[in-house]
């Protein structure tokens, strides 16, 4: 482009090369100053209602976002005697997952006592999350076929949880579980991985163990699962 | 014609060219004869009848919106515009139907996880044409997306979504997204099972995109389990957020569609002027162009 002009100022004998005319000084200016009153002015009104504006959105945003970073208090609720429980079948029993919102939050769990034909430990009780790992529908334990199986798109697990068939992603969630003077609680919730290890809790349709333990990561709002399993 | 009194000077239809009269110098005829002075009441009749359009033109003078008026009301529309074209205004329509009906519910609707449901049946069940208005909340919503999809389909096929109207496509992708986000929060509201569970497995389904996924689900559900928040959140957002960008967003969409204008279908060709001269006669080729086309 400057090219041309310089080509076209030849042509019409005029003076070639850059031609730099002098800004003409705004009002006020003096010699020396790095900045003109204007733009101070301009920096400090933009600046000020980026403030102003930070000031509104910034705890707007926290408190919809906080939810995140909350841990609830960690309920154990009782669900029977430990008599209740056998080893080679499951126990359906309901309790409260969540507060305040009445039968919503019930939840249900199939719980057994730990059998010796599968390398569990007799004293453990072992609470199975009726939750599906695919998407989170309410799977149920037919009792002939020894298998839980999901109603929404045909999940099938076995005795243990671990999955047969379908669409689940990992076995079922299970439930921390403690004795109190012959009384069998459940606690909070926790995933396991593919072998049965016990993991944080991950929601239904997430991948648990190896490097999926990065690609869906824990959340601060759940649980720590049982150490040693 | 008579209508066109009513209307004020600047929101008339632009005359097209070589209409009018045309006796311009003409007298009339019964100039000679002096008219009859109208009465007091003749006076005030003929006032009264320009009420209207001297409110239009107080109006009119302090906002200037007649220029964009007629520049949006008399706008030109291509040849070959036909019912294909009405899908979007149908969209818009069953927008108007959804936030109206949607008002009207918030009247009796109670966000809480244990009265949700009963203040539903409520609606339902007791509240004079209850059950009429929440159904055409209901079924207005399937009503919505549907005409989403095929004013999408339309812009698609008829390939208008091509320069200069990409941006315009660009916020019809958003709008079809929010009106997703609409029909997924307002499925919860009722709280019945069938919305509990559906919510559920949606929450779930978000929940599985990678990194941050989980967080997404958590944000949702306001914890890590379905609670008593929940509805609240999905209230507000159905309510509250994604109204507001609805609104702004359809009002850029349809600024978009009258300052670019509408597209031809793409089955018509363009027209050559009746008077306009064959290329080959220009460029003086042999028996003078009128063979060939």
């Amino acid at each position: 482009m400057a090219r041309l002009a310089d080509e076209a100022n030849k042509r019409n004998g005029a003076e070639t090369g850059p031609t730099e005319r002098e800004k003409p000084a705004p009002p006020g200016y003096f010699e020396g100053e790095s900045m003109t009153r204007r733009r101070v002015f301009t920096v400090a009104a933009q600046g000020l209602g980026g403030v102003a504006g930070a000031a509104i959105v910034l705890p707007a945003v926290g408190f919809a976002v906080a939810p995140i970073f909350h841990r609830g208090k960690e309920r154990w609720e009782e669900v029977g005697a430990l008599d209740d429980f056998v080893a080679d079948t499951y126990r359906q029993v309901v309790f409260t997952e969540t507060e305040g919102i009445a039968d919503a939050g019930k939840t249900t769990a199939y719980v057994r006592k730990g059998s010796r034909e599968l390398g569990e430990d007799p004293s453990e009780i072992v609470a199975i999350s009726n939750r599906c790992a695919h998407l989170g529908c309410p799977v149920r334990f037919v009792e002939a076929a020894g298998n839980f199986i999901c109603p929404c798109h045909g999940g099938v697990y076995d005795f243990v949880g671990k999955v047969l068939g379908g669409p689940p992603v990992r076995p079922l969630d299970r439930f921390q579980t403690r004795i109190r003077g012959g009384r069998v609680e459940v606690g909070p919730r926790y995933s396991v991985t593919s072998q049965l290890d016990p993991v944080r809790a991950r929601d239904p349709g997430e991948f648990t163990g190896g490097i999926w333990e990065y690609l869906y990561p824990p959340r601060p709002s759940t649980f720590p699962p049982p150490s040693g399993g | 014609m008579k209508l066109d009194s009513l209307i004020p000077a600047p929101l008339r239809k632009p005359a097209k060219p070589g209409q009018g009269d045309g006796a311009k110098g003409a007298a009339p005829a019964d100039l000679k004869t002096a008219p009859e002075r109208p009465s007091e009441a003749q006076k005030l009749g003929d006032r009264a009848k320009e009420a209207p359009a001297d409110v239009l033109a107080w109006v009119d003078q302090r906002t200037a919106a007649s220029g964009f008026l007629t520049g949006m009301l008399y706008r030109k529309v291509p040849k070959g515009t036909n019912w294909f074209y009405t899908l979007g205004s149908a969209t818009l329509f069953a927008f108007i139907v959804q936030a109206v009906t949607g008002v009207f519910l918030a009247m009796f609707y109670v966000p809480s996880p244990t009265e949700a449901y009963a203040s539903i049946s409520h609606i339902n069940n007791e509240v004079f044409l209850g059950q009429f208005v929440h159904g055409m909340h209901k079924w207005g919503s399937s009503v919505m997306v549907i005409m989403i999809f095929l004013h999408m389909g339309r812009t698609f096929f008829f390939g208008a979504y091509k320069y200069p109207r990409e941006l315009n496509w660009v916020i019809g992708v958003v709008l079809l997204i929010l009106t997703m986000t609409m029909a997924f929060t307002g499925y919860l509201l009722p709280f019945d099972q069938r919305s509990f569970w559906a919510s559920v497995v949606g929450i779930n389904i978000n929940g599985t995109g990678p990194v941050l996924g989980p967080y997404l689900s958590d944000f949702l559900r306001a914890g890590p389990e379905l609670g008593a928040t929940t509805l609240s959140r999905f209230y507000a957002i159905h309510m509250l957020l994604i109204p507001g960008a609805l609104i702004a967003l359809i009002g850029a969409h349809l600024y978009l569609v009258v300052k670019l204008g509408t597209t031809a279908p793409p089955w018509l060709k363009a027209e050559r002027p009746k008077n306009a001269r064959p290329m080959s006669r220009l460029e003086g080729g042999a028996n003078g162009g009128a063979s060939r086309r």
